[in-house]
């Protein structure tokens, strides 16, 4: 079949949802007109490990408006069918609402108020009184004991470092991070005669969030329904159901009502995950050219005590450089926290930190540059596996970057640069992260009115889902992009993997781009066989579509529109279920590179450390949407910012409370903190990957920015520091 | 069913251009006014604690957090929301169109927030530069980090009224 000309995708097109957003009709999970609503608030449990003896709701219950309290002493049993492989629970036994006297964490739901109204129902959450049999929580990630570890060998990694001439030992530190969208999460739920339907946050409305309430409640799947069409923000945090949105539920069966539960700010940092804190020591061996000899990887993670949270902590220190030998020890530690959970990058932003500072020291300690240290580590096929690159374009990251960054001219001497009252640095890191797939569906359907419609239980976050894929199906079916509308965030619609993890393009992506074009062959076939059609007779193999019409690709003269060739075929419409399934294995190493330049400025007395500029280029594929991708690293970059400079959840370990938990003390980056960010993406498409060459973009322009940052901030100031957030009390 | 109405007291003030009598709890705040009772959901509740500006709107033509002003002290004020700044035929207001162009946002959340408190930040004389605009949209966060299209889209309209 003859190839459609790309006419939507590579274009800057504005976002299809950019109205709705703007005006305000944009509906979030809390902004669903539902009628006769409930309001829900949660009572946090105020110590942080033992078991509750008695929950006096009599005042609460007093307050006007209140309907009730709920809680372990009056909920029902629940089912709680196990799902260990769906919705993103990692082993271990999930939180069950209200079913146990247990408190694991501080902050765990113990109660909730519903009131007829929202003022009512915060007032009685206060007015419930918890008591409380406690016990000492252990919170501290550096005394606590670790869990048995992964371990990782290739070599031996501990004989290799041995005789090496150059050797480092270095043990970082890395904060917490928490998601903090700007959405908090909230539900809305309701039941009708059995059937559960819930308006949530959710990155993955079908066996993410669906699977988890039918399990909890003991329904089939097709009992419950997800409804969550706009996302504001997540970065990780609505991929798995969390406790609150089963108590919701449950509150709605208790009262018989629609009850809507929005949890506040603070709730969000011990109600959903957060990125772990890592204690990380790696010792790396090298010759005196900088070529590596080896590398021990010592990893601790916090985990809560009740479920073991992994990720892909281990990946990068694999393969992101050619290492003989290997040794990595990934513990982790359980500890009286809730559970934390995927966020942007997750593993990789932690583990890349780590590599790309060690790295700079390294160049530091052997007097070569940076950049150079890098091409002198770059692998021929990925170190782990043994598999051939689909494409790795890192080095000409770098190429590019120093040339558009002025890299050359730097003085490589920490603290040789002043600006005012400033100490000047420069720093670079790379960026690696998984290019992974999921199995995906589509709906495609073509309409007599020339219209086409497209149907994927995937959501959007912020990225553009809605918009990307409209150019997909656009430029598949030879439509202009205003003729096509994406539907998406309903647990009704085809099956889609959850948004996350970068998959989205490449895998709901693959199957509308597989869906359209299967629309497209069967209009061209409808059309060749009908006497009527200008394309009769053709070979349907010849025909493409441009603007709504079918034509053959080397004589567009001979054409019939979509419109026509429906209407006289008396179609209302033509339609397909587009799949895309990755294959079984894999036979290519995959990964989104980019190479992160950042200048620093470090106030000399003060030690304020602010981002002067900040390039980051990259290896990601194809780029559906130029203007997106570049919104979505600069987003990244801040994200990026965060991490480095600013964000650090403070726990008091007396009581297992976390002391900041709101925007005022737990900073995220804001206006002030960001100059002008770039993002360059190198023109290319990794066919290996998946049909529509992408590789997605979300995770890797968060990767690598704090260890540009960190090495920027050593070279401005010729101070090294091994903690992250670098707060201004390390600089002085 | 009991209802916090026993505490109720009216209060008139005008959303959008048009007058609304309501009877509220005290305890309601401007936000939940907008949210819960005139179904106004435009308006983003982020912390409701003052820190994130997502709840901005203008009050008597100045930029506030909802969040932080009780609906029962607004007796005859003119509150503008996001939905308040399109004209009847559906027309954007410039800086609607701007965030748009210039793609100032990517989930959307804290959108409404930012164009109210741009509209704001260029009525008060404060969008005269980047490094100015930087300063005075600081009280509106972005997760989503949209800062320097949010700059550019506030500049490109305070530029055009030729501030
Ligand atoms: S919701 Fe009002 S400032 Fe955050
Ligand atoms: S666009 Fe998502 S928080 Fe600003």
């Amino acid at each position: 079949m003859s190839t459609q000309p790309e006419v939507a995708v590579g274009r800057p097109h504005e976002r299809v949802d950019g109205r709705l957003k703007v005006t305000g009709r944009a509906t979030y999970a809390a902004d669903h007109a539902i009628d006769d609503v409930v309001f829900a608030v949660l009572v946090d449990s105020s110590i942080g490990r033992g078991r509750i003896s008695s929950i006096d709701t009599a005042a609460a219950e007093e307050e006007p408006g209140v309907l009730g309290v709920l809680g372990h002493h009056n909920a029902p049993t629940l089912p709680y069918e196990d799902n260990a492989d769906g919705s993103y629970n990692p082993p271990g036994r999930r939180l069950r609402v209200f079913q146990d006297d247990q408190v694991h964490f501080f902050g765990q739901p113990v109660a909730v108020v519903l009131a007829e109204s929202l003022e009512a129902a915060q007032h009685a959450a206060h007015l419930v009184e918890v008591t409380y049999h406690v016990e000492r929580p252990s919170t501290d990630l550096s005394t606590a004991i670790g869990a048995e570890p992964v371990t990782y060998v290739r070599g031996d990694a501990e004989a290799a470092l041995d005789p090496a001439p150059v050797r480092l030992d270095l043990t970082y530190g890395l904060a917490r991070n928490h998601h903090n969208p700007m959405e908090p999460h909230a539900t809305i739920a309701r039941w009708d005669r059995g059937r559960l339907t819930v308006w949530d946050k959710t990155q993955w409305v079908g066996d993410g969030t669906q699977r988890e309430l039918a399990t909890v409640f003991g329904l089939s799947t097709d009992d419950v329904h997800i409804v969550s069409p706009c996302i504001g923000g997540a970065f990780g945090s609505a991929l798995r159901c969390w406790p609150h949105v089963a108590v919701a539920a449950l509150a709605a069966r208790e009262t018989g009502r629609a009850v809507k539960l929005v949890m506040a700010r603070r709730q969000l940092y011990f109600g959903v995950g957060y990125r772990p804190a890592y204690e990380y020591r790696l010792r790396l061996g090298a010759h005196r050219d900088g070529r590596l000899i080896g590398a021990l990887h010592d990893i601790r993670a916090e985990t809560s005590s009740y479920e073991t949270f992994t990720e892909e902590v281990m990946v990068p220190g694999q393969m992101l450089y050619r290492t003989p030998a290997v040794h990595q020890v990934y513990r982790t530690v359980p500890l009286d926290v809730n559970t934390p959970t995927y966020m942007r990058g997750p593993g990789y932003v932690s583990a890349v930190h780590v590599l790309e500072t060690a790295l700079d020291e390294l160049a530091h300690e052997i007097g070569i540059d940076p950049i150079e240290l890098r091409a002198r580590n770059e692998p021929v096929a990925d170190p782990a596996t043994g598999l051939p690159f689909s494409t790795r374009r890192l080095q000409e990251c770098f190429t590019i970057g120093a040339r558009v960054f002025g890299w050359a001219d730097r003085d490589p001497e920490p603290g040789s640069t002043r600006d005012g009252d400033q100490l000047v640095g420069t720093g670079v890191a790379a960026a690696v992260y998984n290019t992974a797939r999921t199995g995906a569906r589509a709906a495609v359907r073509v309409r007599a009115d020339g219209t086409a419609v497209i149907q994927t239980a995937t959501t959007d976050m912020g990225p553009g889902t809605a918009t990307a894929l409209t150019q997909v199906a656009a430029d598949e079916l030879g439509l202009d992009m205003h003729d096509v509308t994406v539907h998406l965030g309903d647990s009704d619609l085809p099956q889609a993997p959850p948004h996350g993890a970068s998959t989205t393009m490449a895998s709901v992506g693959s199957a509308v781009h597989d869906g359209a074009h299967r629309v497209r062959r069967s209009a061209a076939e409808l059309a060749v066989g009908d006497p009527c059609s200008p394309l009769h007779g053709a070979d349907p193999t010849d025909v493409v579509a441009t603007g709504g019409r079918l034509h053959l690709a080397r004589d567009p003269r001979r054409n019939d529109s979509y419109q026509a060739l429906l209407t006289r075929n008396g179609r209302a419409w033509l339609e397909a279920t587009g799949l895309y399934t990755p294959p079984a294995e894999e036979t290519r190493s995959m990964h989104a590179y980019g190479a992160i330049f950042v200048e620093v400025g470090v106030d000399h007395r003060l030690g304020l450390i602010r981002i002067r500029r900040m390039l980051g280029v990259y290896d990601a594929g194809r780029i559906i949407n130029p203007r997106l991708a570049e919104s979505q690293a600069i987003g990244g970059m801040v994200g990026g910012i965060g991490t480095a400079l600013l964000e650090h959840t403070v726990t008091d370990h007396r009581d297992g409370r976390i002391v900041n938990p709101n925007l005022a003390d737990y900073l995220v980056p804001v206006n002030a903190d960001v100059p002008n960010l770039t993002a360059i993406f190198l023109d290319g498409r990794d066919d290996h990957a998946d049909p529509i060459g992408v590789k997605g973009i979300g995770e890797v322009v968060q990767i690598g920015i704090a260890p540009a940052i960190a090495n920027a901030v050593f070279h401005a100031t010729g101070r090294r520091v091994r903690t992250l957030p670098i707060t201004i009390e390390a600089m002085i | 069913m009991p209802n916090s109405s026993a505490e109720g007291r009216a209060v008139s003030l005008t959303v959008n251009g048009v007058l609304r009598v309501v009877e509220i709890d005290e305890r309601t705040s401007l936000l939940d006014l907008l949210r819960e009772r005139l179904h106004l959901t435009g308006t983003k509740k982020g912390c409701d604690a003052g820190a994130c500006g997502a709840c901005t709107v203008l009050v008597d033509g100045a930029r506030v957090n909802a969040c932080l002003n009780l609906a029962i002290r607004l007796q005859d004020a003119e509150v503008t929301t996001v939905e308040g700044l399109t004209t009847g035929d559906g027309d954007l207001h410039p800086l609607q169109r701007a965030f748009i162009d210039r793609d100032a946002f990517q989930c959307g959340y804290c959108t409404p927030g930012q164009i109210m408190s741009g509209i704001g930040c260029i009525r008060e004389g404060r969008a005269g530069s980047r490094a100015e605009i930087r300063e005075w949209m600081s009280g509106n966060i972005c997760r989503c980090g949209c800062y320097p299209r949010i700059v550019d889209a506030v500049r490109h309209v305070a530029a055009g009224e030729g501030a």
